[in-house]
C-alpha cells in the first residue's frame, strides 16, 4: 500500500498536497545495460518536481517509466493510490498524464490550432460517423473542445500563430505549442522533457513563466527534466539528482546544491 | 439624416453621449474584442450596463470627483469603459503608454497623483508596484486580466470583474449618487488628461475638457460624414490623443463600433476580419505594409509579378483620378475595373483595407510614392495635421483635394494663422484647457486670446488654400539673400529615396544650399550585390562612382520638385557629398530618436562644410568615431564633392527683378 505523505508549504506560500505518484525501487534494464538502478522517489500534488543529472544519467528513461512508456523490470509505480501495470499510451493519457518531448513531436503540416486540438482527442466521445456528418453531439463536442483550446492559446499567448502550420514556426514557439497540446489534455501530471533545451535566454524566461503560470493557474503537478541548472533551481520545489542510473540526491534546490555527491557528479572528482 | 442632429444643450459629456447612443442605437454593436478566437461583441445597451457597474464599483472603492484614474493597458473595451466610468464619477481618466518602463511611469503617476490605477495585466501591475516601492505612493490597483495575479497581496488590489460585481451589488445604495454625479458633468468638466511624449523636457499633462473633445468630434465627424455604421480598429496606444478622439470622441458622437484586436501581433489578421471603414495609421505602418507587399510580390511567380505590375500601372494612372472625381475615359474605367477584380481588389482585401471609406495618416511626412500607392488602389487616404493640445485636428484634407505634400484646409471650427516668422498658430474649440500643474508652460503656449503656437513653420498655398508644413519653426532660417531656408523639407524629400538614409542640408545665412548625405547600407548594398559591384567597407561603397551618380540623380530630382515651389526654390541643393560614416547617436550626431543634431554636425564636420562652399572638388578628412564598446578611433577618407543641376532659378530672379 502506498504511504500517505503529509503535504508541505513552499517558500512562496503554495500548499503542496499528498503524494500523487510514488516510484519504489525502480530498476530498468535494456538487455545487459542497466539504465535505472533501484530508484525510489515520489511526486506530490501541485509541486514542480525536477529530475536532473549529467548526460546519460537515465533521466529520460526515468520520465518514460513515469509516463508508462517503459515498464521497469523491478519495482512498483503507484499513481493516485493504485499500482500501475504495463499500459498502452491511450490508457496513460486517460489517467491524466500528458507530456512534451525532448525532440519536438508535433504534426508539421497541421496548423497550431489543429495540433493542439489533437490533445483533446481523449475528451471526444462522438463516433467516427457522427463526426464526419457533423451531427449534434459532434458539433457540440467540437465547440466545447475548441473553446478549451482557445483558452490555452490565450494562456500561452500564441493567438497570432493560431492558423500557422507548425512546420513554419521557430523552435521556441514549437516548444510552446507542444506545451499547449499537453495542456489541452487537462493533465493532472504534466511531464516536460527538457522544455528549455536549445532556447535563448529570452525564450527560456518566457517558458519558465509559462511553467510557473500553468502550475499556479491550473494547479497542475509538473515533473520536468532540464539541463539548465539555473532554471531548475529557480523553478522547482524539489529536485531528484541522478548519475549513472542511480539516485545521488533528493531534496529542495538548496539541499541539492550543497550535496557533495551532486557537486562531484557535476564537477567530477579527482581519482588518485 | 436629420435624426443625427443633437438636441442642443444635452450632450455635454461623454456619459451623456453614451446614454443617447443607448437610446438611439441600443442594439447596434458598440464594442467588439477578439478573444478566444471569436469576436465578442457588446451592444450599446450592454456596454452601458457594464460601464455603469464599473462606475458604481469605483464609487464603492472610494473614487471621488477630481481624482485621477490612470489606465495602463492595450486597447480593450474594458479599458475604454474604465475611462467612461471614471468620468461618470467626476474623476479624470489618464491613459498611459503601456510600453513605458517603470521610471517613465513614475513621473507621470506622481505628477497626476493617481489614486486609482487600472492595469491591463500582471506586467503592468508589476511596473506599478515597482514605482510604488520607489516613490512610496499608494494607489488602489484594478486589473483586467486575472492571469498570474492570485499570489499578489490584494489589500489594495481588485480584479475589474470583482469591482463590477461589487458595483452591481451596490446599485441600489450608490445609484442615486452616481446619477447626481453624471448630471453634474458639463462642457467645462475635464474629459481626459493626456501626457505629451516629452521630447523636450518632462512630459506635460494636457487637460482636455468635454467641450474640446465633443466639439472636435462633432465637427470632424460631420466633415467626413461619419455615422453609426463605421467600423474602426482601435490599435494605436490609448495614451495617444488620436486614439482618444477616434475610439472615444468620434465613436461616442457618431455611435460607431470600436473593434479591439486580440493583441499587437494579430493586428493584421484582425483587421482583415473586421474590414474597417474608417482607419488611421502613421506613415510607418503604411510603409511597412507596402514593403511586405513588395517583398511578397518579388517572391511570387512570373505570371503574378506581371499581373501585379500591369495592374499597378493602370491603378496609378486611373485610381487617384477616380477617387478625386475627375473625368476618366470609359476605356480607362473598364481597365481599372478589370484590374480591381484581378489585382488591387484582392490586394486591398489582404491588407484589410477593402472597406475603408476614410483613411488618415499624420505624424510625419509620408513619401509620395507610398501615398500614391494607396490612393491608386482606390483607398481614400488623406492627411491631417494636428497635435494633442488641439484635440488632434488643426487641418485636414477634404475628399477630392488630396495631395501628399499638403496637410489640407483648417478643420471646421478651427482658425489658423501664420505668424511673422512663418510659425503656424491655431485657435479652435478643441484647444486644450491647460497643462496640469504647469501654469507657466500653459501661458507660454496659449496666449490670452486662445491662439496656440504649434512650433511648426508652414504656409498656405494661395491657389488651393491648403496648409503646407515645411519644418520645425526653430530650424527654419533665411539664406543670405533673404529667401526662406527649410532644411527638413528638402531632407525629407531626399530621404524618401530608399538609397538615402539620412541627409543634412546646410544653407542658413549662405548664398546657396549644400547637402551631406548618408547612403542606406542595406538598400545600396543590395543594389551593389545585384550589379556585381564589390566593396570592402561602408566607406568604399559610399565613395563608389556609380553610387555617387545615383545619389546625384536623386538630388537633381529633388531639386526639380523643390523648384516647383516659388517660396522654397532657394533650398535647392547646389553641391553635395556622400559621408564616409553613418551619422550615429553614439557619436552625438543624432538624438536617440534619430533626429539630426545640426549644431553638432556643423561643428564636427566644419572642414567638410567649408569645402562644400569653397568650390573644391575633394577634401581629405579625419573623423573621430566611437565604437560600440565605447572606445574611440579615427577614420580618414577623401571625399568627393559634386555639383548638381538646379532648376527654375530664372523665374525666381524674374520675380525679384520686377
Amino acid at each position: 500500500m502506498m504511504q500517505a505523505h503529509e503535504g508541505y508549504v513552499t517558500d512562496d506560500g503554495r500548499q503542496i498536497g499528498g503524494t500523487v505518484m510514488e516510484l519504489k525501487n525502480i530498476t530498468l534494464r535494456f538487455g545487459g545495460v542497466v539504465a535505472i538502478k533501484d530508484i525510489s522517489f515520489d511526486i506530490r500534488q501541485g509541486e514542480i518536481r525536477a529530475i536532473i543529472g549529467p548526460n546519460g544519467a537515465g533521466k529520460s528513461s526515468m520520465l518514460n517509466v513515469i509516463s508508462g512508456f517503459y515498464h521497469p523490470q523491478e519495482g512498483e509505480v503507484w499513481f493516485k493510490g493504485y499500482r500501475r501495470g504495463p499500459m498502452k499510451p491511450y490508457q496513460v493519457a486517460r489517467l491524466g498524464i500528458a507530456r512534451t518531448f525532448q525532440n519536438i513531436a508535433l504534426f508539421d503540416g497541421m496548423s497550431v490550432l489543429d495540433n493542439i486540438m489533437t490533445g483533446r482527442l481523449n475528451k471526444m466521445k462522438a463516433g467516427f460517423l457522427s463526426q464526419a456528418m457533423w451531427w449534434s453531439t459532434a458539433e457540440r463536442e467540437e465547440n466545447e473542445n475548441r473553446e478549451a483550446v482557445e483558452k490555452i492559446i490565450d494562456f500561452l499567448e500564441i493567438q497570432n500563430i493560431r492558423k500557422t502550420p507548425v512546420g513554419r514556426l521557430p523552435y521556441g514557439l514549437k516548444k510552446r505549442v507542444e506545451l499547449a497540446r499537453a495542456l489541452a489534455a487537462e493533465p493532472q501530471l504534466l511531464l516536460l522533457d527538457e522544455p528549455m533545451a536549445g532556447m535563448n535566454v529570452e525564450e527560456k524566461e518566457d517558458m519558465s513563466r509559462f511553467i510557473l503560470d500553468v502550475n499556479d493557474e491550473f494547479g497542475t503537478t509538473i515533473c520536468l527534466i532540464e539541463h539548465d541548472m539555473g532554471v531548475v533551481m529557480d523553478l522547482s520545489d524539489r529536485v531528484v539528482v541522478m548519475d549513472y542510473g542511480r539516485k545521488i540526491g533528493d531534496g529542495t534546490p538548496d539541499q541539492v546544491r550543497n550535496n557533495q555527491d551532486v557537486i562531484d557528479a557535476y564537477l567530477g572528482v579527482a581519482h588518485d | 439624416m436629420t435624426d443625427r442632429q443633437p438636441p442642443a444643450g444635452d450632450l455635454r459629456s461623454v456619459p451623456a453621449l453614451l446614454a443617447r447612443n443607448v437610446a438611439r442605437f441600443g442594439n447596434r454593436p458598440a464594442y467588439r474584442e477578439k478573444e478566444y478566437g471569436i469576436w465578442q461583441s457588446w451592444t450599446w445597451a450592454q456596454a452601458a450596463a457594464e460601464i455603469r457597474a464599473l462606475a458604481l464599483g469605483f464609487l464603492a472603492l472610494g473614487v471621488k470627483p477630481g481624482d485621477h484614474v490612470a489606465i495602463i493597458g492595450r486597447n480593450r473595451p474594458a479599458h475604454y469603459w474604465g475611462m467612461i466610468a471614471a468620468q461618470m464619477c467626476g474623476a479624470v481618466p489618464v491613459p498611459l503608454y503601456q510600453d513605458a518602463v517603470a521610471e517613465e511611469m513614475a513621473y507621470v503617476l506622481d505628477h497626476c497623483g493617481a489614486r486609482f490605477i487600472l492595469c491591463g495585466d500582471q506586467e503592468q501591475v508589476d511596473k506599478v508596484l515597482e514605482v510604488e516601492r520607489a516613490t512610496g505612493a499608494l494607489a488602489q490597483i484594478i486589473y483586467t486580466d486575472k492571469r498570474g495575479m492570485r499570489k499578489y497581496d490584494h489589500s489594495r488590489m481588485n480584479a475589474l470583474a470583482d469591482v463590477q460585481a461589487e458595483g452591481r451589488a451596490a446599485a441600489q445604495r450608490l445609484g442615486p449618487q452616481l446619477d447626481a454625479l453624471i448630471a453634474g458633468l458639463d462642457y467645462d468638466s475635464n474629459c481626459v488628461m493626456l501626457y505629451t511624449s516629452g521630447t523636450t523636457g518632462k512630459p506635460k499633462g494636457v487637460v482636455l475638457s468635454n467641450r474640446n473633445i465633443i466639439e472636435t468630434a462633432k465637427n470632424t465627424a460631420e466633415f467626413d460624414r461619419l455615422d453609426q455604421r463605421e467600423e474602426i480598429v482601435a490599435y494605436l496606444p490609448m495614451a495617444w490623443v488620436g486614439d482618444f478622439i477616434f475610439s472615444m470622441g468620434q465613436a461616442m458622437w457618431s455611435g460607431f463600433t470600436v473593434n479591439c484586436p486580440e493583441g499587437a501581433h494579430t493586428m493584421m489578421t484582425d483587421m482583415r476580419e473586421i474590414g474597417p471603414t474608417y482607419f488611421f495609421a502613421p506613415p510607418r505602418v503604411f510603409e511597412g505594409q507596402l514593403t511586405s507587399v513588395m517583398i511578397r510580390i518579388e517572391d511570387a511567380g512570373r505570371v503574378k509579378r506581371w499581373l501585379f505590375r500591369k495592374g499597378m500601372e493602370i491603378a496609378r494612372r486611373t485610381g487617384p483620378a477616380l477617387l478625386d472625381g475627375k473625368p476618366v475615359s470609359f476605356g480607362e474605367r473598364i481597365a481599372y475595373g478589370v484590374g480591381k477584380i484581378f489585382v488591387f481588389g484582392p490586394l486591398k482585401n489582404t491588407l484589410g483595407l477593402s472597406r475603408v471609406r476614410v483613411g488618415y495618416t499624420a505624424g510625419e511626412a509620408i513619401g509620395p510614392e507610398i501615398f500614391d500607392f494607396y490612393r491608386s488602389l482606390g483607398i481614400n487616404l488623406k492627411q491631417l495635421y494636428g497635435q494633442t493640445e488641439a484635440s488632434v485636428f488643426i487641418t485636414q484634407q477634404p475628399d477630392g483635394q488630396v495631395r501628399s505634400d499638403t496637410v489640407g484646409v483648417p478643420s471646421p471650427g478651427v482658425e489658423v494663422r501664420i505668424g511673422e516668422n512663418g510659425e503656424v498658430y491655431y485657435r479652435s474649440p478643441g484647444t486644450f484647457v491647460e497643462y496640469y500643474k504647469n501654469a507657466e508652460s500653459t501661458a507660454s503656449t496659449k496666449d490670452p486670446q486662445g491662439w496656440v503656437a504649434t512650433g511648426d513653420a508652414g504656409f498656405f498655398e494661395e491657389a488651393t488654400g491648403h496648409l503646407r508644413i515645411i519644418d520645425r519653426a526653430k530650424d527654419v532660417g533665411k539664406m543670405a539673400d533673404g529667401r526662406m531656408f527649410a532644411p527638413k523639407y528638402v531632407e525629407n524629400k531626399l530621404k524618401f529615396y530608399p538609397n538615402i538614409l539620412e541627409a543634412v542640408v546646410i544653407g542658413n545665412g549662405r548664398d546657396y544650399c549644400t547637402a551631406m548625405i548618408n547612403i542606406d547600407l542595406s538598400a545600396v548594398g543590395n543594389w551593389a550585390e545585384r550589379n556585381n559591384i564589390s566593396y570592402g567597407s561602408y566607406q568604399e561603397l559610399a565613395g563608389h562612382p556609380q553610387v555617387y551618380a545615383t545619389i546625384r540623380e536623386h538630388v537633381e530630382a529633388v531639386n526639380r520638385s523643390v523648384a516647383e515651389d516659388p517660396m522654397l526654390s532657394g533650398c535647392q541643393v547646389h553641391r553635395f557629398l556622400v559621408l564616409h560614416k553613418e551619422l550615429d547617436p553614439d557619436d552625438g550626431e543624432m538624438t536617440r530618436t534619430r533626429k539630426v543634431r545640426r549644431a553638432v554636425i556643423n561643428d564636427k564636420f566644419a572642414d567638410l562644410v567649408a569645402a562644400l562652399y569653397d568650390g573644391s572638388s575633394s577634401i581629405h578628412t579625419r573623423t573621430e568615431v566611437t565604437y560600440e564598446d565605447g572606445r574611440k578611433g579615427q577614420i580618414s577618407a577623401t571625399l568627393r564633392i559634386e555639383d548638381v543641376r538646379v532648376f527654375g532659378g530664372a523665374t525666381q530672379q524674374k520675380v525679384a527683378a520686377e
